[in-house]
């Protein structure tokens, strides 16, 4: 069943509906309850290699609905460490939780200081009401 | 901007808290739970579609049946009172203005139902061929139309099982209709139609019955399960019925226009052909997207989706004809990664593969 719509405090978001959580180095990065609620339930990620270098404001992969295609954008930039394989395989998590074991990928950071370029969850929601 | 129209069921839609989007002119319901469980409720149940948007064009007249015979490209004099024939529109060059069901009403009266965003081209394109002592009307605007498709469809209505291809008028709850034995989504059910008025009075008491909302979502991927092709995805004029798979609706002997280079291309062999496929990497085809065979070139996927009763992407598209048989190896280019994909036997899905 799909989650109710929350914008956690303890992280940090992109506009194009992205989520970071920051944890020292490293940061897992996910699509906000917004996005998944636009697309519908999702059935397929598409996610980037372990190893591979994410820019911020660069899509990273794709996560897509029965009708619908949407590219991931990167909050932070980063090098990949892991890929979510649950959502690999069930991409339907995301829609369940989306901010908890419907993660995308974890990285580590590669310019930290980009976190002061991201909205709290009182800034995202006005980007979600000005929508 | 372009005012969208709205079916006579817009505010029960909106009351069910449907996504509604616009398509071909129409504001519609895409979907209202999620596209997946709709699709698996008219595959283990019964689901009703709002497909008020359709066109409906009556052809009436001691002529109706010259003019019908000499445009639409199935055999129009098999057509009884009471039955019905799926049949196509077409140019002079075989290619599909649109695809469309034929009713015959009465000894001298035909009804045909269009796909919406065909409405005026189908209306036009008869009216202009009007024969003296025929009569083409869009009475589009006086009809509410409900499929109920599903395994349980007839038995939550309380019909009785019928050929398919037929029609009588029965009362349901209360509301007169048209009950037509043809249908979108490969499984049993019916299309009601009835006048428009009456359309939220039908729409509530087949729900009252445990029949499902579904969208227009649901009916997309449904009817890619088992292959029926969607005119201005799959089927259109730029492609001629021969290519497309339809050869088996062209009576190619009653002169239809289009009829004789039908025939020329039946007789050399298509150069393209519409194919059913499945993935067999993880991926999902969207329409747009190149299809390649090995040695025979390139084709283009025309509708896409995942299955989800299959769980594995699916499409039709157009590939060289030497690519055509079931089991050939394709690649489809999934913006710029290449995933294998198969040829396959229509249906994509039968209830028993499922099992």
């Amino acid at each position: 069943m799909a989650a109710e719509e929350t914008y956690p405090e303890e992280l940090l978001y992109h506009p194009e509906h992205d989520w970071a959580r920051i944890d020292g180095e490293e940061a897992l990065l996910g699509v906000t309850w917004y996005a998944q609620d636009a697309l519908g339930e999702l059935v397929h990620y598409e996610p980037p290699d372990v190893g591979s270098t994410v820019s911020k404001d660069a899509s990273y992969g794709e996560v897509e609905s029965v009708k619908a295609v949407s590219d991931v954008i990167a909050p932070l930039s980063g090098e990949v460490l892991e890929v979510n394989q649950a959502v690999v395989d069930a991409p339907e998590t995301v829609n369940d939780d989306p901010y908890g074991a419907g993660w995308l990928i974890r990285i580590r950071l590669s310019s930290p200081e980009e976190r002061e370029q991201l909205l709290d969850a009182e800034a995202y929601r006005k980007v979600l009401d000005e929508g | 901007m372009q005012t969208l129209r709205r079916t006579p069921l817009h505010d029960r839609h909106v009351a069910l808290g449907a996504r509604m989007v616009p398509f071909a002119g129409w504001e519609m319901p895409v979907q209202y739970e999620g596209v997946i469980p709709e699709h698996r409720a008219v595959r283990t149940d019964a689901g009703v579609f709002d497909v008020s948007h359709m066109g409906e064009i009556e052809v009436e007249g001691p002529t109706a049946r010259d003019l019908l015979q000499s445009t639409l490209s199935n055999d129009v004099d098999r057509l009884r009172p009471g039955t019905a024939q799926y049949t196509l529109l077409t140019t002079e060059d075989g290619g599909i203005v649109d695809d469309l069901i034929v009713y015959r009403l009465e000894e001298c009266r035909y009804l045909l139902v269009v796909n919406a965003a065909n409405r005026d081209p189908v209306f036009h394109w008869l009216k202009d061929r009007e024969l003296r002592g025929s009569d083409v009307r869009d009475v589009s605007d006086d009809y509410g139309l409900l499929a109920v498709q599903g395994p349980r469809a007839l038995e939550r209505l309380g019909l009785e099982p019928a050929k398919a291809f037929t029609w009588a008028m029965a009362e349901l709850d209360g509301v007169e209709v048209m009950v037509n034995r043809t249908g979108y989504t490969g499984e049993p059910g019916v299309e009601l139609a009835c006048m428009e008025d009456d359309a939220p009075t039908l729409w509530d008491a087949i729900l009252a019955r445990g029949v499902t909302p579904c969208g227009l979502g649901a009916r997309d991927t449904l009817r890619l399960e088992v292959c029926y092709p969607l005119h201005g995805n799959d089927i259109g004029p730029q492609w001629d019925a021969i290519s497309s798979g339809l050869g088996w609706a062209c009576a190619l002997d009653t002169g239809f226009t289009g009829a004789e280079r039908l025939r020329e291309i039946k007789a050399h062999g298509p150069e393209r052909r519409l194919v059913p496929f499945v993935m067999r990497e993880k991926a999902i085809p969207r329409q747009g997207m190149a299809l390649r065979a090995a040695d025979a070139g390139e084709g283009e996927v025309t509708s896409g989706s995942l299955s989800p009763m299959l769980d594995v992407g699916i499409g039709l598209g157009y590939v060289p004809a030497a690519a055509a048989s079931p089991g050939t190896e394709l690649v489809v280019d999934v913006r710029g990664r290449e995933r294998r994909a198969q040829v396959v036997k229509k249906p994509i899905y039968t209830k028993e593969e499922a099992a």
